[in-house]
């Protein structure tokens, strides 16, 4: 029987509560997150540095429910993820989490709307209902116009733009970014950070970004930054208009 | 939620190439199943299509084939007076006493020399044997060294009217083709019984008799009669059981064959497929990882990987079904029991052919299993590192 999994104790939509994470490899025994403590709250946009080892995309794939903390809470619009079951953990990604990845992640044999579309198919919307929801998806992004085309056929930025209409067309309540402008030339790279502040300032979507991009960090409200599996600094930077 | 199949067949179309590849192992697989069975199919069927079930055979007690049978003529005058015997319209009993020889001829393709039998009938065989039918010429006339060929033999060893054709010593004449309704019939010779006794020293006896019976009821009965006498020493059948029986141990090796050929070429298959499959997830797998972060099911990956791997199968075992296709139009032949040549056309059966695609389905399940497993159990953040 699967005990009912209450919101308790939570701070904002991301309440992450003394979260360890060690791997282990034969008799050895790898700490990655060692005692973790991080809040984001609902419209946040989180920014998380460090250098390459020092665990921030284990944290984010924590965030997201694709891996499972050690020790330690994450609780993510109301529910604790690491106690849901597989099954249930899979689903809540479907509802709750939009996914933006370094190297965009689009299925090269599907279209444009057919990728902004994948994560409908998990829904109960028709067809139609899909593909206008899609276009839709790719109106925000700016790429009506692209539509049809495979992903061989777009630019870099494009391919990301089309992976964040992906990840914002369920509605989900928390977009979790790793490295989103680290394969991007750095024009590109601005538009979809200009993108990214868009989501969080008009649509309100809450944004948990891993980055190496200072430039990137920049755009969030908060930064902190890991080393070696623990938080180095508690720097919050409370971003006004035009400081950037 | 499953994943549209539009994705397989994507995806499939892709990596043509490999895709290609697997689909050619499984076409051979089904098509070599079906060519076998094809042939094991067309030879029951030459056989099965010899003989009616309410003619009855006789031949001589312990008698595998009519080759080695032989029934006194006496015997023979009594049994066909037999009152379960039905009679044509002139009062005449409808027996069909016969005898067989061989004749040794060289086969048109190869010139390899084959047995041919020859059958010596009474006028009464062709009201006792039905759908024998002359399809070009006439029928032989009693007492003239004239025979009619069957449409298998004519194609076979290129016999044609007015040829000639040498048995034992004496020059006969080719006068007419017939054709049985794809019996084995159609792989004989056919002369006038008198006439054929001689030459061949059967003036004492026949090798067998056919007879209609008035009720096909009656055949248990027939044959208690007949048996029980200890004179003549006789067996009694119903002929097309006979000449089914006959068949039986052919079509055995043949389906043996088949069923043995298909299961190591599609063991052979099925690795091949596997080691496909094996290919598209290695190719796949940051994509099957974006899928599961996304929310996709480790049930959806698996039914998505197994539909890809039956899709392929799939059209590997219709492109093996239309391959063998084109075996309908071949005749072959194989030695009957009464070792004589018997030719008989490859039988594509819609049923040997659903087996095949059923194969080739079973092929792609299997071949696609453990991929499709290796896919769904795969760590979401391990698949997502595989660029």
């Amino acid at each position: 029987m699967t005990a009912e999994i209450k919101p308790i104790h939570q701070n904002g939509m991301v309440d992450v509560q003394n979260v360890r994470k060690i791997y282990r490899r034969d008799s050895q025994e790898i700490t990655v997150l060692n005692g973790i403590d991080a809040q984001v709250a609902e419209g946040g946009f989180f920014a998380l540095m460090g250098p390459s080892g020092s665990g921030k995309t284990t944290l984010l794939n924590l965030i997201a429910g694709i891996d499972r903390p050690t020790s330690g809470k994450v609780f993510v619009a109301g529910t604790d993820v690491s106690q849901l079951s597989e099954g249930r953990l899979a689903g809540w990604r479907s509802v709750n989490i939009g996914f933006i990845f370094q190297f965009y992640n689009l299925i090269p044999v599907l279209t444009a709307t057919e990728n902004v579309q994948l994560p409908l198919l998990l829904t109960r919307l028709s067809k139609k209902e899909r593909r206008e929801r899609a276009l839709m998806a790719l109106n925000i992004v700016g790429l009506t116009d692209r539509a049809d085309h495979y992903p061989r056929q777009l630019s870099g930025g494009q391919e990301q733009r089309v992976a964040i209409a992906r990840a914002i067309v369920t509605d989900p309540k928390v977009l979790v970014a790793d490295e989103p402008t680290g394969d991007l030339d750095s024009k590109s790279a601005h538009e979809i950070l200009d993108l990214f502040d868009a989501l969080n300032n008009d649509l309100k979507k809450t944004i948990v970004m891993v980055t190496h991009d200072p430039r990137a960090a920049a755009r969030a409200k908060i930064c902190r930054h890991l080393d070696k599996g623990v938080m180095i600094d508690s720097e919050e930077r409370e971003l006004k208009d035009g400081v950037r | 939620m499953a994943l549209p199949i539009s994705y397989n067949i994507r995806n499939l179309l892709v990596r043509w190439r490999v895709s290609l590849l697997a689909i050619g192992g499984v076409a051979l697989v089904v098509g070599v199943f079906v060519v076998l069975t094809a042939m094991a199919s067309g030879f029951r069927i030459a056989l099965r299509s010899t003989g009616r079930t309410d003619n009855a055979i006789v031949v001589r007690k312990g008698s595998t084939s009519e080759i080695i049978s032989e029934i006194s003529r006496e015997n023979a005058a009594v049994i066909m007076l037999d009152p379960r015997v039905a009679r044509d319209s002139d009062g005449r009993p409808l027996a069909s006493p016969e005898i067989l020889t061989f004749l040794n001829l060289p086969r048109k393709l190869d010139r390899v020399l084959v047995n041919v039998a020859v059958r010596g009938v009474a006028p009464a065989a062709f009201k006792v044997r039905g759908g024998v039918r002359l399809v070009t010429g006439r029928l032989f006339r009693p007492g003239l060294l004239e025979v009619v060929v069957g449409r298998r033999t004519r194609d076979r060893f290129g016999l044609n009217i007015d040829m000639p054709l040498k048995i034992r010593k004496s020059n006969w004449n080719v006068v007419g083709i017939f054709e049985s309704e794809g019996s084995s019939f159609e792989s004989e010779v056919w002369a006038d019984l008198q006439t054929l006794a001689e030459p061949i020293r059967r003036t004492q006896d026949y090798q067998s008799i056919v007879l209609r019976l008035t009720d096909p009821g009656s055949l248990q009965e027939l044959t208690s009669a007949l048996e029980s006498n200890p004179g003549w020493q006789v067996e009694v059948k119903q002929e097309r059981r006979y000449y089914e029986d006959q068949s039986g141990s052919v079509t055995a090796s043949l389906m043996g064959l088949t069923l043995f050929v298909s299961i190591i070429m599609g063991v052979g298959a099925v690795f091949a497929a596997m080691n496909t499959m094996y290919a598209i997830v290695s190719a796949r797998t940051c994509e099957i990882g974006t899928l599961r972060a996304m929310g996709f099911s480790r049930s959806a990956v698996l039914i998505s990987f197994i539909t890809e791997s039956i899709l392929l199968s799939g059209v590997g075992g219709l492109l093996g079904c239309l391959l063998a296709l084109p075996i309908n139009t071949i005749t072959s032949a194989t030695n009957s029991v009464n070792f004589a040549e018997l030719a008989f056309a490859f039988h594509t059966t819609p049923l040997a052919l659903s087996i095949g695609l059923i194969f080739a389905m079973i092929m792609g399940v299997f071949g696609g299993l453990l991929p499709a497993l290796r896919a769904a159990r795969l760590p979401i953040t391990s698949a997502l590192r595989e660029i």
